[in-house]
């Protein structure tokens, strides 16, 4: 598939770097210096110009594009990016958007602008870090088949009482599957008598209430629920949409901003929430408002440095949870080593999301697992895939390794995968895939 | 010095709203010939509003008005208007000598400052009278009727209307408006401000028109009904009397006591218009042409309701417990014992007319009517004082009640309560949020200030009263000359004491009266853009 990328900013770079093995992808770039660096660092095709230009598209070679990825750091330039390739040709046409004005406006069409595809970094890692701060002690959470499965990822500690049972003796809830277990550099497919070591990392599927009842297992002394305590620090654009969510969900979260007019337009659009003027770094502000007794502290300040910084005062203060937004996706293991409970990539989130698009076949949608040890993928069967009209145990056998049917949905009902289960043509399937496999396995199911 | 503002071009708009003036002035014209009295009054003002407000229009024939001019030309409108409103009054007590006879000699209204406080009472709404002797007796029909009719005019605001009417006013409008609208700020409801201002206007004589057509109704099919109780003395005078003064929160009445001289159905019926005229008329524009509940999400609505809730369940309980009367009548009041010995009893223990007359009283006073439905100078010092309190509450924004108005209270409690929390919380930011939208800072400074402006003016307008009383030796008392302040400033009418609702303020100097004057006309147009007119840097630069 060949992939037009139109500015080559962090995003861009990353998510050319995530495709260029198994696409031939052109970088349209308007920095002649930085389109030659690519060049050398990536194996793709740059083309220095102007990404909303129609002859530096047809350079690029517009007309035998499969897909055209807008993602410059200015949406109106990307939202013109997309119209101007829509009006050439008929590749599938992708925008990154800051902007949610602009997603609601595409939202009520689903072709407005000429863009097949807007992906909103700032609210899919609010969202993502909502998800989280909603399941204590998860690492990672996505949804599937529009909401009626939870993919969920947990870490055993070594107050959990999951610590050192056997897989069949955690597993007590019916609509849940264990997907995995995570030990060390390993994916492990659990059996029935896999023993659970403290530091796992567990992967289940299953209805959301079944996740969040084996949250309650995984953790017991961690409340679940609206009362929890959540304080986000930094107004960015993500700082605002997590507390905006969180209000929604009936959280009652404060904000530190550091900017006045910012944290005065903040506390505008935030009914719910308690906006307050500070630097997030001032200890004797962070004690006399007794942040430390806070049960999960976000921190969206603009610097990944700053980040590290508020989170690791907060766990000196007390917080139960921290969660990081780390801009530089490489840092995410660093942080979590040095303590800070989740780091949170936005680019990471966008790269997933648009990956959603490039693969082949009928993928649709994806969740990347621990940067890409593994996948958990959603599939509609049809009557071609190795699955269907077979039990599992039969078609399980003739795929390779490390592949784990997580739920399946017929119609609006969750069907619990047993070895028994026929998988009929039309349900939709949620699998994990050892990232070894998956590229081997998705184009068969 | 250097005057930079266009005062010619204000002053010459002054002169169209004034030559405009003759065409209301004909309404008690033609009543007079109906009557058979003298038109007199209604000649001499029709051609002295002809002639001074087209020699004012040619001071600048193309009036090009600036922000500041606006300031000007609305100040000085209400000044003009009051001064030629006064004339009929002046007429009927001397006549035009040699050519007609007095209508009335030697009515109370003889004397320039009486009939000058009349008609600045009327045009602001207020409802404070001069007048000894409300009767037709005491004068014309005709009279009484301009009385009524000056309050209906200006209850919408004349300024108002002059956008709605007047093609040159189209561009400066929204700033003309918005000196004169009460609240803070207009609301444009159309793109065009003289379609706004012409809603406003329909709503209001729309109301108008329902009251005089229920009140007259009832006058009409009461006998028929077999209740002949029901409006025995509501004729179509006294209907068109009334509703001219209802919908502007006005309060003057041709009755000399007040709505107490009418039945207790009249008196319900009355008191929905009350509130309806103490509410923001954008509402009901919203309602009738959008969302109905969007009059009950008013935040501003909801509070006017409640706070009149609030002091009528007060009142009521004082009422029906007895304990809502002065023990004896003093000497020389406006009651005498046997009317406090009857009210006491028919009110006490017994709770529709105690509740009628608790909600009566709170609702005029708040929306600033001024009505009465009976004597409340015969209320103990408790009743009174809430009354007192209802006093500086006022209407909504953008009704034609007068005060310090409801939204400003609205934003002063929640700015007070926000400074509760960050005296805990002192990095916390927490804008002040009216239905659900941020209020902008420099708004809730600015209604501080006017707050403070209108407490202070009130003391000082009180201190000069007493001192102007101590001056001609003067028998009001610091309470009554309190009440007697708060109330014109408020644009209100009736205070306590012998300026009650059934008492008149002719006790005061003329010197007072004029000052009470002042008072009506900075209440109305809410202090500000008069006072901005009196400072030299408007003047200058």
């Amino acid at each position: 598939m060949r992939v037009l990328i139109i500015g080559a900013g962090q995003v861009g770079e990353s998510i050319a770097a995530d495709l260029d093995d198994s696409h031939d992808v052109v970088i349209v770039e308007s920095d002649p210096s930085r389109c030659e660096e690519l060049t050398y660092r990536l194996d793709v095709l740059t083309v220095s110009g102007d990404g909303t230009a129609i002859s530096t598209l047809e350079e690029a070679g517009i007309h035998e594009a499969d897909m055209v990825i807008a993602t410059t750091d200015d949406d109106e330039t990307n939202i013109v990016a997309c119209s101007t390739a829509k009006a050439t040709c008929q590749a599938f046409t992708i925008a990154r958007i800051k902007n949610t004005e602009f997603l609601n406006t595409w939202q009520r069409s689903g072709t407005a602008f000429g863009i097949d595809f807007m992906v909103c970094t700032n609210l899919l890692t609010a969202e993502s870090i909502v998800r989280l701060i909603g399941l204590p002690a998860a690492r990672d959470v996505d949804p599937f088949a529009d909401g009626r499965v939870q993919m969920a990822e947990f870490e055993v500690g070594e107050d959990s009482p999951i610590a050192d049972q056997t897989v069949s003796e955690a597993d007590r809830f019916d609509s849940l599957t264990f997907a995995a277990l995570l030990r060390d550099d390993d994916v492990v497919i659990p059996r029935g008598e896999t023993p659970i070591d403290v530091g796992d990392r567990v992967v289940v599927i299953g209805s959301p209430e079944s996740v969040r009842e084996f949250a309650a297992d995984v953790a017991p002394h961690e409340h679940v629920g609206t009362n929890e305590e959540v304080v986000v620090v930094g107004g960015s654009e993500i700082g605002y949409h997590t507390a905006r969510l969180l209000e929604e969900r009936g959280f009652d979260p404060r904000l530190v901003e550091r900017d006045p007019d910012r944290a005065r337009s903040l506390a505008e659009e935030l009914p719910g929430t308690v906006v307050m003027e500070s630097d997030a770094t001032d200890v004797g502000f962070l004690e006399r408002e007794h942040v430390g007794e806070a049960d999960v502290l976000v921190a969206a300040l603009d610097s990944d440095e700053k980040n590290l910084l508020s989170c690791l005062l907060a766990k000196r203060l007390g917080v139960e949870r921290t969660v990081a937004v780390v801009d530089q996706t490489a840092y995410v293991d660093l942080f979590e080593t040095v303590g800070i409970d989740i780091g949170v990539s936005p680019r990471a989130v966008v790269a997933e999301e648009i990956t959603r698009f490039t693969r082949e076949g009928r993928a649709e949608n994806v969740a990347i697992i621990e940067s890409d040890r593994a996948e958990v993928i959603e599939i509609e069967i049809d009557a071609d895939s190795a699955l269907a009209n077979r039990s599992i145990q039969e078609s399980i056998a003739d795929l390779p390794e490390g592949l784990v049917i997580g739920a399946i949905t017929r119609g609006d009902s969750l069907v619990v995968p047993r070895g028994e289960t026929v998988v009929e043509p039309g349900d939709r399937v949620v699998v994990f895939a050892d990232a070894d496999v998956a590229d081997e396995v998705t184009p068969r199911l | 010095m250097n005057v930079r503002v266009d005062y010619r071009a204000s002053l010459s708009l002054v002169g169209t709203v004034v030559r405009y003036l003759s065409v209301p002035l004909f309404a008690p014209l033609v009543v007079s010939l109906y009557y058979g009295e003298t038109v007199a009054p209604f000649v001499v003002a029709v051609l002295l509003a002809v002639v001074v407000g087209g020699g004012l229009e040619r001071l600048d024939p193309d009036p090009d008005l600036g922000a500041r001019e606006g300031f000007l030309m609305v100040a000085l409108t209400w000044l003009a208007v009051a001064c030629v409103g006064a004339v009929p009054y002046l007429i009927e007590a001397y006549g035009v000598p040699g050519v007609a006879p007095a209508a009335r000699p030697g009515s109370s209204l003889a004397r320039p400052a009486n009939a000058l406080f009349e008609s600045m009472s009327g045009f602001t709404t207020t409802g404070a009278t001069v007048v000894g002797d409300i009767s037709f007796d005491g004068h014309t029909r005709g009279v009484l009727l301009w009385r009524q009719l000056t309050q209906w005019l200006g209850g919408m605001g004349i300024v108002v209307l002059a956008v709605a009417i007047l093609p040159e006013l189209s561009v400066g409008g929204a700033q003309l408006m918005d000196a004169e609208a009460p609240g803070p700020g207009i609301e444009k409801l159309t793109p065009r401000i003289a379609e706004t201002a012409r809603v406003l206007w329909g709503a209001y004589v729309g109301f108008t028109a329902l009251e005089i057509t229920l009140l007259y109704g009832m006058h009409v099919v009461g006998p028929a009904v077999g209740l002949p109780g029901l409006a025995p003395n509501m004729t179509l005078y006294n209907a068109v009397a009334h509703g001219l003064t209802t919908m502007p929160t006005g309060g003057f009445s041709p009755e000399a006591r007040s709505i107490e001289a009418f039945s207790a159905a009249v008196q319900w019926v009355i008191i929905p218009f009350m509130v309806a005229a103490g509410t923001n008329f954008a509402l009901f524009w919203h309602a009738l042409t959008g969302d109905p509940r969007r009059l009950w999400r008013d935040g501003e609505f909801r509070f006017y309701l409640g706070v009149m809730a609030a002091l009528t369940a007060v009142l009521a309980t004082l009422l029906v417990s007895g304990s809502g009367f002065v023990d004896a009548a003093p000497a020389g009041g406006t009651y005498d014992a046997e009317y406090l010995r009857t009210w006491s009893e028919r009110v006490g223990g017994s709770l529709e007319p105690a509740v009628r007359h608790a909600l009566f009283q709170v609702v005029s006073i708040v929306t600033t009517t001024g009505y009465a439905s009976t004597d409340f100078n015969a209320w103990s010092q408790a009743s009174q004082y809430a009354l007192l309190f209802a006093m500086f509450v006022g209407g909504s924004a953008g009704s034609t009640g007068g005060a310090v108005k409801m939204v400003r209270w609205l934003v002063i409690v929640k700015a007070i309560r926000r400074e509760l929390f960050t005296t805990g919380h002192p990095q916390a930011v927490r804008p002040v949020r009216l239905n659900g939208r941020a209020v902008d800072e420099r708004a809730v400074r600015g209604i501080f200030a006017f707050t403070l402006l209108y407490v202070v003016l009130f003391f000082v307008g009180a201190f000069l009263l007493l001192l102007d009383g101590a001056r001609v030796g003067g028998e009001q008392s610091v309470y009554e000359v309190m009440s007697a302040a708060a109330s014109t400033l408020g644009n209100v009418g009736p205070g306590f004491g012998v300026v009650g609702p059934m008492g008149s303020y002719r006790s005061f100097s003329a010197a007072g009266k004029l000052l009470m004057v002042v008072l009506m006309w900075l209440g109305r147009l809410e202090i500000l853009p008069v006072l901005v007119c009196l400072t030299p840097e408007y003047w200058r630069r």
